[in-house]
């Protein structure tokens, strides 16, 4: 048994962990941080995070499964989040979002062909005055067109490659 | 002028920063560089007239002056037009505090918002902060909340409850641990009034906690923000910092007796978790699940002790209370809505931006004085307000004040403050299917109306859009939105039928009536 638990262990989990005191009302906290660095959550992780919390996994499961942001598959290199939400779609939020499925060849929630980008719906950046909103690697943006959209990522994917 | 460098403010607010403020900030630095131009540049918050966004402002001896909406390749021109002593511009407005967007409001919750650099607590006492506080720390628990009862502060996160009796009852709690837990969820779209206070007056949001912490004897406060505000994350962190390196939380404040300190948690993208219960809960690191009431969360709460949940402006409001009286507060509003509301304006709207009017202000003076119609030119069709739960209201309802009791009787409600406009290209049909499939989404799960209800009411939209039996179909979606409204734990399955009922009744030729 140790031995599986060994093989399984995810370091960089059990640190993150260990920096929240194990306490398991800052679950939330250790997948944020954990998500952070690794760019999604793997089994291993969350085998670790469950095992330093000392909660089940299923429980662990449970949570992961009800928040939106928490990802169970690896990332593109890039993300892209377009509100989809009233205030953006009374500004053509929903034409921009069918642009860059289009253009990406991505589904929403999903990635795209090569990996290099993927797209998420959101619902409100409270950015609702100078919609359509987007966030590009964590970078907000109003007044999204989809030819905004497409040098904004552009310069992302530029910016990244530059290092 | 007195002596100094020209000091010029460009806003660090999210909104600011979405349509190029850091790029306006470095580009007058480096042309001020360039000419040998000694001056001060100051991040403020926003003033909320977002459509003139990014806003540069200069500091004249006879305040500031405006130009806006700058973009990174206009600087130069300002430079030569001399805007560092308010030379003119084509994108000069003058005095900012004399735009008639600005003039016309009432700002109380946002009065220093815009106008102090955030992170600096030397400019946020010189513009009346702490002064609540104080006032707070010299008096007893008791009185603080009667400052706030009679003051007639409802909460501002939607549900407008009265604050002073929810302080009264967890403060009669007897309790080793108490907690505030100050709801920043903010997930209602068309709204940002919370980030904008977070991200331009973040000391006042620690000011109400600390004032609500001593009311009812609590020494922990959370702040429960949404991931999708990193910049109002980012600036409540360093406030916290400053403020306790400041001795303003922590043990004994200000040798009041009095020790409070606050943590900062982020959510993780639902939108339920707005909703008290389910907020405790992701609190506790657990599924944002709605726990049935009663217990209320000033009875039990976080971790089953008495808990207050109050909205970012319910709690940054709280210091004014204190500072210059209830009375002056309730002298705001109407009818048992007392005070001011920030609205936000936001959508097809041509100018959006916060408009903090005492409540008694209607839709159309809102949308049409403030908003000037349309930003893309076509006529207004409809406006939502109050959020994804909030009622759609056609044109011809626009005369209805916006104050608690006016919009419930027209069948509509505040929420949060948040009036999207939608132009005449908008399919009716299609926003009522939205809510419904927003309620889908976001649905806690927990009770059947609501997560299997938003379902069946999506397929039955899907229906009448098709045009398969339109008026059973319609007759099917009434009664299932009579049954999720009476039926449903919590309001998210509760309101969902207001969008959809409020579609159909008012834009019948959408639905094929
Ligand atoms: C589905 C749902 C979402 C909500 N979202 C929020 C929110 O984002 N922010 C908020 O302050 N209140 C929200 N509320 C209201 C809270 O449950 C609660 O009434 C409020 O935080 C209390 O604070 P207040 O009295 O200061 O308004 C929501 C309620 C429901 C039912
Ligand atoms: S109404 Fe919806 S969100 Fe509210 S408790 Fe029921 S399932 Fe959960
Ligand atoms: S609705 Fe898109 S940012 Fe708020």
């Amino acid at each position: 048994m140790a031995a599986l638990i060994d093989k399984l262990e995810h370091a960089p989990a059990r640190l993150i962990c260990g920096r929240h005191d194990n306490r398991p009302d800052a679950l939330l906290e250790i997948l944020h941080e954990v998500q952070t660095a690794e760019g999604w959550l793997s089994d291993d992780a969350l085998r670790t995070i469950a095992d330093a919390l000392n909660i089940s996994r299923a429980e662990i499961h449970g949570v992961v499964s009800f928040y939106h942001d928490y990802k169970r598959r690896e990332s593109a290199k890039h993300c892209i989040k377009l509100c989809r939400a009233e205030a953006c779609q009374a500004v053509g939020a929903e034409a921009l979002a069918a642009h860059a499925e289009k253009k990406w060849n991505a589904p929403t929630s999903g990635n795209g062909a090569d990996n290099q980008i993927e797209l998420e719906a959101v619902y409100c950046l409270g950015n609702c005055a100078l919609g359509p909103s987007a966030m590009i690697d964590g970078e907000l943006f109003g007044r999204v067109t989809p030819e905004r959209l497409d040098a904004l990522a552009e310069q992302s994917i530029e910016k990244a490659e530059r290092g | 002028m007195v002596g100094g460098p020209i000091r010029i403010y460009v806003p660090c607010d999210a909104a600011a920063i979405s349509v190029g403020a850091d790029d306006v900030a470095a580009s007058i630095r480096r042309e001020a560089n360039r000419r040998k131009i000694d001056l001060e540049l100051i991040r403020n918050g926003s003033r909320g007239m977002l459509w003139l966004e990014p806003l540069v402002e200069v500091e004249t001896g006879d305040g500031r002056i405006a130009y806006g909406p700058v973009a990174d390749g206009d600087v130069a021109s300002l430079f030569d037009a001399d805007f560092l002593s308010g030379g003119d511009h084509a994108l000069a407005h003058g005095m900012t505090e004399q735009i008639a967007y600005f003039a016309r409001q009432e700002r109380v919750t946002f009065a220093r918002c815009g106008v102090i650099d955030p992170l600096c607590l030397a400019d946020f006492e010189a513009h009346g902060g702490l002064l609540g506080l104080r006032k707070a720390l010299a008096i007893s628990p008791t009185e603080i909340v009667d400052v706030v009862v009679a003051s007639g502060l409802r909460g501002r996160g939607g549900a407008g409850f009265p604050t002073g009796i929810k302080w009264k009852t967890a403060l009669e709690q007897l309790s080793d641990e108490k907690y505030i837990c100050c709801n920043a969820d903010e997930g209602d779209s068309g709204t940002f009034a919370d980030r904008m206070l977070m991200e331009g007056d973040s000391f006042s949001l620690l000011e109400g906690m600390v004032i609500a912490g001593r009311a009812v004897g609590a020494a922990t406060g959370y702040i429960y923000l949404r991931s999708e505000y990193p910049h109002a994350i980012k600036t409540m962190r360093c406030a916290v910092d400053i403020w306790r390196e400041a001795g303003l939380l922590g043990d004994d404040i200000e040798r009041s007796g009095t020790s409070f300190d606050i943590h900062i948690r982020v959510g993780a993208g639902a939108y339920i978790c707005g909703e008290e219960s389910s907020m405790l809960e992701s609190l506790e690191g657990k599924r944002g699940e709605v726990k049935v009431k009663p217990p209320i969360p000033a009875i039990s709460g976080l971790f089953g002790k008495p808990t207050i949940v109050n909205n970012v402006l319910t709690l940054a409001t709280t210091p004014f209370l204190l500072a210059k009286g209830a009375a002056h507060y309730n002298n705001f509003g109407v009818g048992g809505s007392r005070g001011t509301q920030p609205f936000q304006l936001a959508g097809d709207v041509a100018r959006g931006g916060l408009v903090e009017k005492a409540f008694g202000v209607t839709l159309r003076e809102l949308v049409e004085d403030f908003g000037g119609g349309t930003r893309s030119g076509k006529p207004i069709r409809a406006v939502q307000a109050g959020g994804p739960l909030g009622a759609y209201i056609p044109t011809r309802g626009f005369d209805v004040e916006m104050d608690y009791e006016a919009l419930a009787k027209a069948g509509a409600m505040l929420g949060h403050g948040g009036v999207v406009v939608f132009n005449d290209t908008v399919d009716m049909a299609h926003q009522a299917r939205f809510a419904m499939e927003f309620c889908e989404i976001e649905s806690c799960g927990k009770c059947t109306p609501c997560r299997i209800g938003a379902v069946r009411g999506k397929e039955t939209i899907d229906k009448i859009i098709a045009g398969e039996n339109r008026a059973e179909n319609l007759e099917v979606l009434d009664n299932l939105c009579d049954l999720m409204t009476n039926a449903s734990l919590c309001a998210m399955g509760g309101l969902t039928p207001m969008p959809v009922q409020s579609a159909v009744k008012h834009f019948p030729e959408d639905f094929g009536g």
